[in-house]
């Protein structure tokens, strides 16, 4: 077990841990608290591979915006917070039972591909460790990144796509939410 | 020394809890967290496979940052949508909100 090995781990059991309590807390204000430290064990994951800038990201998007949206949104709605409901429909016993055969098929493709994908750490075949890659390379993705999106031979079009759908996203957001005038009353 | 098989299992598992939470939430909100956890799945999956097998170019990444735009787009509406239907019908049980039905 080298440092970095354990460092994953951990990351990887912090991540899936608060990642079960989302779907098992019945308490929606706890389980968006836990909601938080799964997208930060993302970010953790991030780190862990070179992807500093995306990390960052995580940080402000999804802790810092998406979780806090949730979170007025589970405010503002009434019985969201009350624990004496429910949690879980009818048919949580089958959604168990199709969750663990989608992870049980993911699991046997990488099984199926165990000499490409090794599953065990000091295999020598490719893609058993990260590929060694100069700092500047990695430093130099976020250049390489941000010049394909404004590149005509890149992802000019979908960025812009991208930019026209947060704007439609957000207005229509605002007019689906506006109180209708006989809410008021 | 860390395999790409075991990002890939990680995010595997942190697709199907949010598939789980996905199909077995009652309440909206809810269902929405979910979604968002499988949304970091596919994004641990595409780092993973951007730093192990193309970390010169950078299309992983790319394709990351669009999948957190539109995150943010979804997280946005779905809350919006949310909010109109718990003024309308006082309630976020997924169940109860079957209007289309009959």
């Amino acid at each position: 077990m080298t440092v970095e090995q354990i460092v994953f781990l951990l990351i990887s059991a912090f991540t899936l841990s608060t990642a079960v309590i989302v779907v098992t807390k019945r308490n929606l204000f706890h389980a968006a608290l836990a909601l938080m430290a799964t997208f930060l064990g993302v970010a953790g994951l991030y780190v862990t591979l070179d992807a500093g800038f995306l990390a960052a990201a995580q940080l402000l998007v999804y802790i810092g915006a998406i979780s806090i949206l949730v979170i007025f949104a589970i405010m503002m709605t009434r019985r969201l917070m009350q624990t004496t409901e429910p949690a879980y429909n009818a048919q949580s016993g089958f959604a168990l039972v199709t969750a663990v055969i989608s992870f049980g098929l993911i699991f046997w493709v990488f099984y199926v591909f165990r000499e490409f994908w090794p599953l065990i750490p000091d295999a020598v075949t490719p893609l058993a460790s990260k590929p060694i890659v100069a700092d500047e390379i990695l430093q130099g993705s976020v250049v390489v990144m941000g010049r394909s999106f404004v590149s005509s031979a890149a992802y000019v079009l979908p960025f812009e796509i991208a930019s026209v759908l947060l704007l439609a996203a957000l207005v229509g957001a605002i007019i689906v939410a506006w109180p209708k005038a006989e809410d008021k009353a | 020394m860390i395999p790409l098989s075991w990002y890939l299992i990680v995010s595997a598992l942190l697709f199907s809890i949010g598939l789980y939470g996905v199909m077995a939430r009652r309440n909206a909100v809810a269902i929405l967290m979910a979604v968002e956890l499988m949304l970091n799945a596919v994004n641990i999956n595409l780092v993973a496979f951007w730093r192990y097998t193309a970390p010169d170019g950078a299309v992983g990444l790319t394709w990351a940052v669009f999948v957190l735009t539109v995150a943010a787009a979804e997280a946005a509406v779905g809350l919006a949508l949310i909010i109109s239907i718990y003024r309308r019908r006082d309630s976020v049980i997924a169940e109860e909100l079957d209007m289309l039905k009959n």
